[in-house]
């Protein structure tokens, strides 16, 4: 729903305002409170994050107490210290985002193509799982992973996993848990480009050329690639930063990802400057990536 | 439609198998399993999305003791008695009370938004949906991670982690998502509907209160459900921002340690089927509104 819609405001539609209303006040005025909200609790944050990873600890040497500095070194350090940590949060995201889209891929098509009348039902039960509780789910998963669970023991029965193998606390549960929690991420934006595929498109692909999969290879899958965009980023950037089915699914420091680290230098170690620089590095390489990647893919359709 | 297509999932049949009259039963099921492969997906599919659902469901109605590990048997008493757990009730009211506030505020606040940018013309309409995109694509932890510099910066002229700063904080992640999708019910609107009223010497603000705002009170509703929603089912920013202040994910995720009571369960699933049941009575009003 909003999720899909972000795929496809398109890059701000002309309003169709009448000349009259141009130089009133009236859109200031709606406009105020709302984006004054997001200057003051989203990019003044960001400004004091920014400051905060600079800082120095205070002479005394007591815990928790920092002084403004400007030390960039602080970047440097953190950096080097978890880059074991970076690496992996943006290995499992990558992991997750790719089995997601190849999990919701056919899903979105199955509904925007074969569910007749029962698209929107489908549609709702996409994103029905988010109304129980993300951390209850991510909790069941552990249960349901568990080693001397029924699904690992059949497994091993199966002989599709070895007899030694152990999935509790592993990268495995990580990768599958981020998989599961951000798939319907996925499936929206995908639907929601799928749906929109002209049907006469196809039927035309299938006159001329006959096979199916070149009919999906050149006419259904190239149409689709705003919402591969869309949910691939949607998806990668929440799990970049995830830290709860790491820190639930995995088991730590071995599969910790860098929102742990953030998470326990701010509350655990009180050490804010070097949580606050790994934060801001975490943005800097998502925006990075992102803005790649769009231009890679040439949507322009997304923001 | 009569296209064969074929997708990843898809195994379409042979082409040369026409159907003969008396094809082997094997051939058959090939055949059968060839177009129907697309929906055994998607029912397995959905099998996956809903498999913790289920969890969560059964073991609401186990019998478990504090920590419902294991099955032991069904019982009614956890559905009965929801606050039997310490700290259960209390959490899921502070998560109640902090959802239903920043849902009304961000509702308001991206309400009013969605109508600037999709009503008006004004100037720094590009800076506008920066300011608005970027929340959405910032991870959470950064989002958590920043406000909590600002509050501890705050700290010295007495802002206090809790209820406020929770609730400063779900506004901000919410308001996007409330703008986006008011913003396309307002894009899907006639504009010739608010002309009509023009002409039937309707004043501006009188053809909005009749015609524009009942004609968007789906998206703004549709966009309230969301940001309560994002807001009763946070964790990230909650836990970084909340001080002393026990909200009903944070319990959960508390709790994993040493084991979830079964009440905890009650709460997730009943919210589960609550919202599940909203979302399709909608359905069904929509339906049998809509003109045949």
């Amino acid at each position: 729903m909003a999720i899909a819609s972000v795929a496809h405001t398109g890059p701000a539609a002309p309003p169709p305002a009448p000349a009259g209303r141009s130089r009133s006040l009236t859109p200031y005025l709606l406009l105020l409170p709302g984006i004054a909200w997001l200057t003051i609790f989203f990019v003044v944050p960001i400004v004091t994050l920014f400051g905060t990873s600079l800082q120095v600890p205070a002479e005394g040497g007591e815990t928790g107490v920092f002084v403004q500095a400007f030390r960039f070194a602080n970047y440097v350090d953190a950096v080097t210290e978890y880059w074991a940590q970076f690496s992996r949060s943006f290995v499992y995201a990558g992991i997750a985002t790719v089995l997601a889209l190849a999990i919701g891929y056919p899903l979105a098509y199955m509904i925007a193509f074969k569910a007749g009348k029962l698209r929107n039902l489908l549609l709702v039960l996409v994103v029905a799982p988010f109304f129980a509780s993300f951390i209850l789910r991510t909790i069941a998963w552990r249960q349901i992973l568990a080693d001397e669970g029924f699904v690992v023991s059949s497994l091993k029965w199966l002989h599709v996993i070895p007899q030694t193998a152990t999935v509790t606390a592993s990268a495995v549960a990580v990768v599958a848990g981020i998989t599961y929690n951000f798939l319907p991420f996925m499936t929206l934006p995908l639907y929601a480009s799928l749906e929109r595929i002209d049907p006469r498109l196809l039927e035309a692909g299938s006159d001329l050329y006959g096979n199916g999969f070149t009919v999906f290879r050149k006419v259904t899958f190239p149409l689709s690639l705003p919402g591969v965009v869309a949910g691939t980023l949607l998806t990668f950037i929440p799990a970049a930063g995830d830290y709860v089915n790491a820190a639930l699914l995995g088991r730590q420091p071995g599969t910790a990802m860098i929102g742990n680290v953030v998470e326990s230098r701010f509350f655990r170690i009180v050490d804010y400057p070097t949580a606050a620089s790994l934060s801001f590095v975490l943005m800097a390489a998502i925006l990075v990536l992102v803005f790649l990647y769009i231009r890679k893919a040439g949507t322009e359709e997304l923001v | 439609m009569t296209t064969t297509v074929t997708t990843p999932g898809g195994t379409a049949g042979p082409r040369a198998a026409r159907p003969a009259p008396s094809a082997p039963a094997l051939l058959r099921a090939r055949r059968w399993l060839g177009r129907n492969a697309l929906r055994i997906y998607g029912a397995l599919a959905f099998a996956y999305l809903f498999t913790p659902i289920a969890y969560i469901t059964v073991f609401s109605f186990n019998d478990g003791g504090r920590s419902n590990l294991v099955w032991r048997g069904f019982t009614l008493k956890n559905w009965a008695n929801p606050c039997g757990a310490p700290e259960v009730c209390s959490a899921v009211g502070n998560s109640l009370k902090i959802g239903i506030t920043a849902t009304f505020i961000a509702t308001v606040l991206g309400t009013m938004v969605a109508f600037a940018l999709g009503r008006h013309r004004f100037r720094g309409r590009t800076a506008t949906n920066l300011v608005l995109f970027l929340p959405m694509a910032t991870p959470e932890v950064v989002l958590a991670a920043s406000l909590l510099t600002l509050f501890l910066q705050l700290a010295p002229i007495g802002i206090q982690l809790g209820v406020t700063t929770i609730v400063i904080a779900h506004v901000m992640f919410c308001l996007s998502f409330v703008v986006v999708t008011v913003k396309a019910r307002i894009a899907g609107l006639d504009p010739r509907l608010e002309q009509a009223a023009a002409d039937l010497y309707a004043t501006e603000w009188q053809a909005f209160r009749r015609i524009t705002l009942p004609l968007v009170a789906p998206g703004i509703a549709g966009g309230a459900l969301l940001a309560f929603s994002l807001s009763f089912d946070d964790f990230i920013i909650t836990n970084f921002v909340s001080g002393n202040v026990n909200t009903f994910p944070k319990f959960v995720y508390v709790s994993a340690q040493r084991g979830i009571p079964a009440q905890a369960y009650v709460i997730g699933a009943f919210m589960f089927f609550l919202a599940l049941t909203i979302v399709l009575v909608a359905d069904i009003v929509r339906r049998r509104r809509a003109p045949k």
